[in-house]
């Protein structure tokens, strides 16, 4: 066959991959945890999602498995779907409170 | 080391605490798109064609400008961010922090076995060998995510009609 290993894959190592997934997603929670804003915090669970997809990626290309990245695939037409409808709540809630700030809403926190 | 992989990385690290630090929303939508952008990157790097293109319709194109166009629609800007108080904000950059150090802890000692250099196959990420692997072993599950997207298209249309009297629920 006339294939040559990327040269990603023949000099990083798998693990650092692991780390930078791991970093992506810590920014991610720390997002949802420091903004008040509804949009950004939604932007913060993109971020959180495209870490795995990164792993999962990462994962797939170096093990030659092609699963993981139908799996990808997969989590994107879900994320597309999930920011649709996410969005129509967070315009619907603004049309009635006139604001996207979480802390607003708790009328659902114990 | 390929430097390529330590550039994208450190691009799509910083982006990703802009899109967290940004006090304009637009600002944070506009590092969310480079951090997919580089992510996109990534995934060239990694020989996933498919997945880099994807990325970039679907997630740098369709869902960010829906990001960009409700924050407009809305009219959000510096002035209206709320902001938590600073005590609230120290918690959650400590809470997030620690997070990443037990992550990485967890996973230093970990060694992922690498690629196998006699079975190992570049070609995987074409779009070819995927929409074959695809449409054979994933039949199903891709109608069904068809499904879930009409489903979703239907709810956001219901959601976003406006119904008479003075609360529309």
């Amino acid at each position: 066959m006339d294939q040559t290993i990327p040269e990603v894959i023949r000099t990083v190592p798998l693990q650092y991959y692991v780390f930078f997934a791991s970093a992506l997603f810590a920014i991610g929670v720390t997002g949802v945890l420091v903004r008040r804003n509804a949009i950004i915090i939604f932007m913060c669970v993109e971020l959180m999602l495209n870490a795995v997809n990164i792993l999962l990626t990462a994962f797939s290309a170096y093990r030659a498995d092609p699963n993981g990245q139908i799996f990808v695939f997969f989590i994107m037409a879900v994320a597309a779907a999930e920011v649709s409808v996410g969005l129509g709540i967070i315009v619907m809630i603004y049309r009635n409170f006139q604001t996207t700030d979480v802390n607003l809403l708790s009328r659902l926190k114990w | 080391m390929s430097p390529l992989f330590l550039f994208l990385s450190f691009v799509a690290l910083l982006s990703a605490l802009g899109v967290v630090l940004a006090k304009n929303p637009v600002h944070s939508v506009l590092f969310l798109i480079l951090t997919f952008f580089t992510l996109s990157g990534h995934y060239l790097l990694l020989n996933a064609q498919f997945l880099a293109a994807v990325n970039i319709i679907v997630y740098a194109g369709a869902i960010m400008v829906l990001f960009l166009f409700v924050i407009m629609f809305l009219n959000l800007n510096e002035e209206t961010e709320p902001h938590k108080p600073a005590l609230a904000k120290f918690a959650a950059a400590i809470a997030g922090g620690s997070l990443l150090l037990i992550l990485v802890a967890a996973m230093r000692n970990v060694n992922p076995v690498g690629y196998d250099p006699t079975s190992f196959d570049s070609q995987i990420g074409m779009v070819d060998r995927l929409g074959l692997v695809l449409f054979q072993q994933y039949a199903l599950p891709f109608e069904l995510a068809s499904i879930l997207l009409l489903a979703a298209m239907v709810g956001s249309v219901m959601l976003g009609k406006r119904e008479t009297g003075e609360r529309n629920f």
